[in-house]
């Protein structure tokens, strides 16, 4: 990969995770954005991935010269929009 | 538990037409959107729309969105703003977040006998040295900054991307009162059509191609970027850096499919690169995998708001039809009216490889859907 994604660059921001952690999950074996996400927690902040799963999609694609449909994306759970607990304990109506 | 007929996420174009045709044809219609304004992209477009004369050009996004509006309210669908869509589940059943008039909010579960989903696009961030520095931000976020908050987000502005979103917001920043300092471009040529280059040439602001930002520096926010020209291999050449002094970078590096809610209830998906990644499969009445979930608009690949309009159009009335409000024949009129308006749309050397995608799509969707 080009040198100019350093190392210490952040990716997902919302867990504070760089580059260079998530070029060493892909050597430890993470094959796609799930793989990514569950040795590193890339995506499991406030905004899902919203922002950064392109970019794990993007470095995965070049550390693995796989195409962008090759590294898959992130399993979706409710709530896809951040809520409060505060709304949750109010019940369902 | 409520009920109503139609439920549909996301009142942008594709939502709005949908809500109206349903309506129209006499089906109970709710639409729910996380802003606090219904009309998705279009109230912060206040510029005057391309395309032909039958699809609304020379008109304002804004205004085409109040001339929605009017139509929704006048065929009473019912519009929730500042409710998100959180999930969908299982038969049909759509959970809310739902803001009150008094700031509160609380959970709705709804049965649906149809869901559409018009959730539209997100943008692409793009990685360079330093790019989470205060200051710098998506250019839709910029856009919605002015024109619907009014307010300016800096002084000096990089804009990044030379395509329609980048041209068009760049001159409505200096209409603004932003300086804006340049626009760079990674590709040779600049992406968007003349009319919309031209404004910024004539305002005398550069427009770098072959360039990209190599970094982003500053202590409370960003103070300035490096740029750099590129070889035909994309990498920077040594040497040709230049530093631009600004406090805001704003990226138009396109857009990509909101497709949670889709990711959610395992529709199937199908990745198309001209369309911006990852989109449902669906069938010429906007029906995704799933039978009476319904996809339109960017959500189903990121085109404009014309043919989200359309795509909504089709989908209102494929689930007025389902639901037996128009005969098939009244269906098909309307819908090869729309199929036409669609074509005619994806047409000419920008809209032909939309019309080899989204063809691409149809021809992908199963023979037996679950
Ligand atoms: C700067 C710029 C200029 C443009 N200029 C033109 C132009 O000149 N001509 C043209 O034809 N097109 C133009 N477009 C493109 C056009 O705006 C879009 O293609 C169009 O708005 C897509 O419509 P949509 O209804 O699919 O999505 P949107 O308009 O994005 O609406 C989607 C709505 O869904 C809501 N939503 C998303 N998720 C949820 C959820 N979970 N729950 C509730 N609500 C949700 C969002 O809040 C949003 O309001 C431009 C776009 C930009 C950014």
């Amino acid at each position: 990969m080009e040198k100019k994604f350093d190392d210490d660059m952040l990716v997902c921001r919302c867990e504070e995770i760089t580059v260079g952690e998530i070029r060493q999950a892909i050597a430890e074996g993470a094959l796609d954005v799930v793989g990514v996400k569950r040795r590193t927690r890339a995506g499991m902040g406030l905004c899902q991935g919203k922002t950064c799963e392109k970019m794990v999609q993007q470095i995965l694609a070049q550390e693995l010269c796989i195409g962008p449909e090759q590294t898959g994306s992130s399993s979706i759970r409710p709530p896809v929009r951040p809520i409060t607990f505060g709304t949750l304990a109010g019940g369902i109506k | 538990m409520l009920n109503r007929e139609v439920v549909i996420a996301g009142a942008g174009p594709a939502g709005l037409a949908a809500a109206i045709e349903a309506a129209k044809a006499g089906a109970q219609v709710l639409v729910v959107d996380l802003n606090i304004k219904p009309g998705g992209q279009l109230f912060k477009q206040i510029h005057k729309f391309f395309g032909s004369s039958a699809h609304r050009s020379g008109i304002r996004g804004m205004d085409i969105g109040t001339q929605m509006l009017a139509e929704a309210e006048k065929y009473g669908v019912e519009i929730w703003i500042n409710s998100a869509v959180i999930g969908l589940y299982s038969d049909k059943i759509v959970s809310i977040e739902r803001g009150l008039e008094n700031g509160e909010k609380e959970l709705v579960n709804i049965q649906a006998k149809k869901v559409i989903l018009a959730t539209g696009a997100s943008e692409n961030v793009v990685r360079f040295k330093g790019w989470t520095l205060p200051g710098i931000m998506g250019a839709g976020a910029a856009q919605t900054m002015i024109n619907v908050n009014r307010v300016k987000p800096g002084k000096k502005v990089v804009m990044l991307g030379s395509g329609n979103v980048g041209l068009i917001v760049s001159y409505q920043l200096m209409q603004a009162g932003c300086d804006v300092v340049a626009l760079v471009e990674a590709a040779p040529k600049i992406g968007g059509y003349g009319v919309h280059a031209s404004k910024i040439r004539r305002a005398g602001v550069p427009i770098y191609t072959s360039h990209t930002i190599i970094e982003a520096r500053g202590t409370d926010r960003v103070s300035e970027v490096t740029i750099a020209e590129l070889d035909s291999k994309w990498q920077p050449i040594p040497g040709t850096e230049k530093v631009l002094e600004c406090d805001v970078v704003t990226l138009a590096a396109g857009l990509k499919p909101i497709s949670d809610l889709v990711r959610l209830h395992d529709l199937d998906l199908t990745f198309n690169a001209v369309f911006g990644g990852w989109v449902p499969k669906h069938n010429r009445d906007m029906e995704s995998t799933q039978s009476g979930i319904y996809v339109a608009g960017d959500t189903t690949g990121v085109e404009e708001a014309n043919t989200a309009l359309e795509e909504g159009r089709l989908s209102g009335v494929a689930a007025a039809e389902a639901l037996g409000y128009l005969t098939a024949e009244q269906a098909k009129e309307l819908k090869d009216d729309i199929w036409e308006r669609l074509d005619g749309l994806r047409m000419g050397p920008f809209g032909e490889k939309r019309m080899f995608a989204k063809n691409d799509i149809l021809a992908d969707f199963p023979a037996c859907v679950k």
